[in-house]
């Protein structure tokens, strides 16, 4: 599937093909599909003819890349962080700066594609799930943008996390609604907003915040995302003349895992690495590595990997960030672990923390929790190899929303529970 | 097609009258009650959904939600699950009986072992709400091995395509969702639903293999029971039953409640065709 690229320097950078795209039924492999109530499924087929008319008209790119290039920021930039690679002493380290886009995070991409959809298909409301906020922020900016009415689900435990998140959504007039049940975190907050759709779908649109959920969301979310893996493969070209040795980004459902991935999956020479949360150490039990430690099962819409009991009932999860707290992940990246295509790694609460300190204090960048996963794992790899090569660190978001967490971390703060 | 179900829905077919259909979640509040309280409302019911906790139960609402947190809390296993269904089997042979639940559940035990021990507990049916006929290959033939039906939901916003893909790849019978929402939510306009099951019932009265229609999702009260009918093959009750669990203060008392509530639903829904108790 392609479209005539709208003609600018700009848009130019991106290629609008479709690759590795799924079977028909949104499978990848033997992961991923429509396990929804029968309610959703025609929705759901909806958005996916909308996705596929709008991919293929050269004026929903327009659109969007114009937003993308004026509204977000992008191309957001690929920096060569020199003083964190001689600290490390292996590797140049380059940090793919989707901390620098509008809202925060690399959230705003996926949530001014699907903002244009719903437009696009007349739905007059949106909702969205969110863990750390960040989703929900970029849903409740794009939704004020375009004038629409926003509802956002989130767990009353990641609220408490996430306070400043909270009151930005308000500020910007979407309505957080607060999820008491089960683990009150993301996974809840799901289904929370699975249970509302179900009732309002005739005029609403269900902007889903990463790469997992029933088809046609896995598709959709990442090839939103894909500029920045596009982008920071002709970025890396241009500043050093070669490709990376190894691309690296945090997991919780995988959204800014297949935005930079992706792009490179096809550089055979390029290792793919996909760093998960490992809590308090993944042997305690008390973490959020779906693909490390988890099976195959089926929620919120996908086969994919789960932590889970020996019964099927779904765990909960423990990490540090609140954005990948959630006991799933994307289908596509369980389908690329098998492959052979992704190599696992994992960040504990503290490395991470560890990680999100050193960024700050040698060069200046405050990087959110979820992303200090990436830069934890990126570097102790970046240290086995030769100053020569090259890898290259998903910066998906900036630590401001994260500051209450570290300073209290750190004992700067009295722990206000 | 189970023979128990065939039968059961020609015998209410000529009593002039539509099946009542029960549910309640296995092991709510504990495996123990919950025994009791299945086997209360076996008496009463025409067809009895034994519900399989589930730790997100996508599709329910406050009460159904309430009720698998109280199993799962109080350690109901699937194991529980299949010795309650056997409980009930075994003093009712003539009830059908559907195991209702979520994907992950008969997933993670294997679909061949779940289908193998649902049948040997006597269950006749098998409805998992969020597997729907696209991905029925992940269950379709240990199902079928084992001789159960495979309830399908069709829902307002299932277009003709949609409900043929029901009725060609379902059996044993529809369950019409008669809104679009959760469990226990209120019930919509009931002209529409009688609207929409009557295109449903031509539908699957042209394909190879006819269903009986039942409808579910909103039936609260005697009078929205008999309403459903006067139309329906069948009526589904089930927060309004589990609901007597939360408030109820003891076993007793709740089994008493659900019997009774069960008794004027029964009343209801054969008096609506002037059937004969």
């Amino acid at each position: 599937m392609s479209a005539t690229p709208p003609e600018s320097d700009f848009a130019s950078m991106y290629d609008l093909n479709i690759t590795h795209a799924p079977d028909a039924g949104g499978h990848f492999g033997r992961f991923g599909g429509r396990f929804a109530a029968e309610t959703l499924m025609q929705p759901l087929k909806e958005i996916e003819t909308a996705f596929f008319e709008a991919w293929a008209d050269g004026s929903f790119h327009a659109e969007r890349l114009d937003l993308l290039e004026h509204y977000v920021g992008r191309a957001t930039p690929l920096y060569h962080a020199e003083r964190l690679s001689a600290e490390n002493g292996g590797a140049q380290i380059y940090l793919k700066r989707e901390d620098l886009t509008h809202t925060g995070a690399h959230k705003i991409n996926n949530t001014i594609g699907q903002g244009l959809l719903a437009r696009r298909m007349g739905k007059k409301r949106v909702i969205a799930e969110t863990g750390a906020g960040q989703h929900g922020v970029a849903t409740a900016t794009v939704a004020a943008m375009f004038g629409m009415d926003c509802d956002i689900y989130m767990g009353r435990e990641d609220m408490a996390r996430q306070m400043p998140n909270v009151l930005r959504m308000r500020l910007l007039g979407a309505n957080v609604i607060p999820v008491d049940a089960g683990t009150a975190t993301l996974k809840d907050a799901v289904n929370e907003a699975l249970r509302n759709w179900v009732a309002t779908c005739e005029d609403t649109f269900y902007i889903f915040g990463t790469a997992a959920g029933p088809h046609p969301y896995p598709l959709l979310v990442r090839q939103f995302h894909t500029v920045i893996g596009q982008e920071a493969r002709a970025q890396i070209l241009k500043q050093a003349g070669r490709l990376p040795d190894v691309a690296v980004a945090c997991v919780g459902g995988g959204s800014n895992a297949m935005g930079l991935l992706h792009p490179f999956r096809d550089d055979a020479a390029v290792k793919l690495v996909a760093v998960e949360a490992a809590g308090y150490g993944l042997k305690t039990g008390k973490h959020a590595a779906s693909l490390a430690a988890g099976k195959a099962g089926i929620l919120h819409g996908n086969l994919t990997y789960l932590l889970e009991d020996d019964e099927g009932q779904v765990q909960g999860t423990h990490s540090i960030s609140a954005g990948l707290d959630y006991p799933g992940v994307g289908p596509e990246l369980a389908f690329m672990l098998e492959e052979g295509r992704l190599q696992l790694d994992a960040a504990s609460d503290d490395e991470a923390m560890a990680a999100l300190q050193l960024l700050t204090r040698c060069e200046g960048i405050i990087p959110a929790l979820e992303s200090s996963h990436a830069l934890a794992a990126g570097a102790r790899i970046a240290r086995e190899m030769r100053p020569d090569q090259i890898v290259i660190i998903n910066l998906s978001g900036r630590g401001d929303k994260d500051m209450n967490t570290v300073f209290r971390q750190l004992g700067w703060l009295e722990d206000a529970s | 097609m189970s023979k128990r179900l065939t039968d059961l829905f020609a015998r209410c077919k000529a009593d002039n009258r539509a099946a009542l259909v029960g549910y309640l979640t296995a092991g709510d509040p504990d495996v123990a009650s919950s025994r009791e309280l299945l086997l209360a409302l076996a008496d009463k019911t025409d067809i009895l959904e034994i519900g399989m906790p589930f730790s997100d139960p996508m599709a329910d609402g406050p009460v159904i939600q309430a009720a698998s947190e109280r199993a799962l809390a109080a350690g109901a296993h699937i194991r529980d699950v299949f010795a309650l269904t056997k409980s009930v089997r075994d003093t009712h042979p003539d009830l059908g009986i559907v195991l209702m639940g979520y994907a992950n559940v008969p997933f993670a035990m294997g679909f061949d072992r779940f289908a193998e021990q649902a049948a040997a507990a006597g269950a006749d049916a098998v409805l998992i709400v969020d597997i729907p006929p696209e991905e029925g290959h992940i269950c379709d033939a240990a199902l079928k091995a084992h001789d159960l039906d495979r309830i399908l939901l069709l829902s307002p916003t299932s277009t003709d395509e949609r409900i043929r893909l029901a009725c060609d790849n379902g059996s044993g019978f529809i369950y019409y969702v008669s809104l679009t929402g959760i469990t226990g939510a209120e019930m919509g306009d009931v002209r529409l639903i009688q609207q929409k099951v009557a295109h449903i019932q031509a539908i699957s009265a042209a394909a190879d293999n006819p269903l009986p229609v039942c409808v579910g999702f909103g039936v609260k009260t005697p009078e929205q029971a008999a309403q459903v009918a006067q139309f329906a093959d069948g009526v589904v009750v089930g927060s309004h039953f589990v609901a007597r669990i939360a408030d109820g203060d003891g076993s007793d008392v709740v089994r008493d409640a659900i019997s009774a509530s069960a008794a004027d639903m029964r009343q209801a829904v054969q008096a609506a065709t002037g059937a004969s108790a």
